[in-house]
């Protein structure tokens, strides 16, 4: 006689009271492909965790905003945000499809040139940048993008010293309306600090300024406040050109855009929530191609975008290593990834299905890490089928800084894996050893004989 | 673990204790187990009857057992 497919036995308390009126999650609806490559297939073959990318799901969301952009502007650009994911196959998708190199450090604009970005399609933002990297940067005819006066006056100097005219621009924060208002980089609009780093520029002979940044905030959900912003940009670049008989060549917008992952605390799930990027393009370019420049004199938008073009093309496959009850009869489930390697599990509230086919009984449970630290929490409540140790899950719109801001922290960074068009697999960044790890160690000679006493 | 003798049962998985008023629900398997346990089987007799009728091996069910026995034991379902 074949014998029934097991499930742990479980009991339920059944209480009553008002329904949820949203009715239950169901988020266990197993997840057995990506593209369409089995899980399992991808697990056997590369082991969990294990990161996974699809470069079709890339070029989709980059062609998407492109064309949402383009459709209602004629001149945009779009710069990919390396540190959103600096991996050089990413990288090199978002720059085959035509979009510029927007790094912030010294260490991504070596990877943008490595990448074969020109020079001067590299914007290079960032509070951090070296006398060496400026100059680098100036010579490489690249688009400086000056967060502070301190950057500036060093510009300045650096310029006359190596007989150079940058393409600058500065970075404005300004009052959006949004909370927390990011005033810590750039020069403030409001107090004319902004207007004091214009002039100081067109009155010096060794910078050339050439367009006005800001970048208001991260993970919006408001695309009034970049209508705001485009108007505060627009009323400089109008001022600009009425005062010094300048043309401004372009306004960056930055980034921000939202993904559609749910925060922590969010009463309703991102997917329901977030606004469509048609939304961000209908107010910015409302505001531009309505406030009164020439055809001529239109700025080139820039977009430097990279949440939204990349999350949902990345998925977290893990392992289930055990389950436990806790004290107070809650369930826990222990993965085999923990806020080590899900670092954005720390502001998100990941949506995970099980990678296997389940009965109908769920049951609510906190899913945690494999960290010796009560921190390493991946969901606090999730409502999941009855998983057992060795279980697979899939943790879906994991593309966006997990694969940057990720920590080595008693354990190794795992492999990830890209599947190509073709629905071709290749790992893109293989899984770190031991040796990798202690390259860069060095004993001191007298701690090289010790002996465990 | 002896089911305590007011607890009413039904095939579909429905629990229902008149002491406290609860009423629970279980999985199929959670099911037998408690239709064995009102037949005074003993763990391991429920071992060896469920290890038969599922696939699943003795250590893993044992593991499981102990976790719904703790499970009942919070709900005042046995004694």
């Amino acid at each position: 006689m074949e014998k029934i497919r097991y499930e742990r036995p479980i009991i339920q308390k059944m209480n009553t009271g008002l329904m949820n009126k949203f009715g239950t999650r169901t988020e266990y609806e197993p997840v057995t492909n990506i593209e369409s490559i089995s899980v399992k297939s991808l697990i056997n073959d590369y082991g969990t965790p294990l990161f996974v990318l699809s470069e079709k799901q890339i070029r989709r969301n980059y062609q998407n905003a492109n064309r949402i952009f383009k459709t209602r502007y004629p001149k945009v650009q779009f710069a990919w945000s390396y540190k959103t994911n600096y991996m050089n196959a990413v990288c090199s998708i978002f720059h085959q499809e035509g979009s510029w190199a927007e790094v912030v450090s010294g260490f991504e604009y070596e990877k943008a040139l490595q990448n074969g970005v020109p020079g001067n399609k590299i914007i290079f933002n960032g509070p951090d940048k070296t006398d060496d990297q400026l100059v680098k940067a100036a010579k490489n005819n690249s688009l400086i993008h000056i967060d502070h006066f301190d950057e500036l006056y060093s510009l300045i100097r650096l310029s006359e010293e190596n007989s150079l005219k940058p393409r600058v621009a500065i970075r404005v924060n300004m009052d959006t309306g949004i909370y927390p208002k990011w005033d810590r980089f750039g020069f403030n609009f409001e107090n004319g600090q902004a207007w004091n780093a214009i002039t100081r520029i067109i009155n010096s002979e060794n910078l050339d300024l050439v367009g006005l940044h800001c970048h208001i905030g991260t993970f919006m959900l408001s695309p009034s406040a970049y209508a705001i912003a485009s108007t505060k940009l627009c009323e400089l670049t109008w001022s600009i050109k009425e005062k010094y008989n300048k043309i401004i060549q372009y306004i960056d917008l930055g980034g921000g855009f939202p993904s559609a992952n749910t925060l922590k605390g969010a009463y309703l799930p991102g997917s329901d929530t977030v606004p469509s990027i048609d939304q961000f393009a209908d107010a910015i370019t409302d505001v531009i191609l309505g406030y009164g420049f020439k055809q001529e004199d239109l700025p080139l938008l820039i977009l430097e975008s990279g949440r939204v073009l990349i999350d949902d093309a990345g998925y977290l496959l893990g392992s289930v290593l055990a389950t436990k009850r806790l004290s107070d009869g809650r369930r826990a489930t222990i993965l085999n990834f923990g806020v080590n390697t899900l670092f954005t599990a720390f502001w998100y509230d990941h949506k995970i299905s099980p990678a296997q086919a389940f009965g109908s009984h769920t049951e609510e449970m906190v899913m945690y890490g494999p960290l010796c630290m009560n921190i390493d929490i991946v969901r606090e409540s999730i409502t999941f089928p009855l998983l057992e140790k060795g279980d697979n899950v899939v943790v879906h719109k994991v593309g966006a800084y997990n694969m940057t801001q990720w920590m080595q922290f008693i354990t190794l960074r795992p492999n990830i894996v890209l599947i190509d068009n073709e629905n071709n697999t290749h790992i893109i960044r293989k899984a770190e050893t031991l040796d990798n790890l202690q390259t860069n160690e060095q004993l001191p000679e007298h701690l090289k004989k010790q002996t465990l006493k | 673990m002896t089911l305590k003798k007011n607890i009413a049962t039904s095939e579909e998985g429905f629990v229902f204790n008149p002491g406290t008023g609860d009423s629970f629900s279980t999985n199929t398997i959670g099911g037998d187990i408690i239709a064995l346990l009102k037949d005074n089987k003993s763990l391991k007799e429920i071992s060896e009857i469920i290890c038969k009728k599922y696939d699943v091996d003795k250590d893993q069910f044992e593991k499981d057992l102990d976790d719904f026995e703790s499970q009942l034991k919070d709900y005042a379902i046995i004694d």
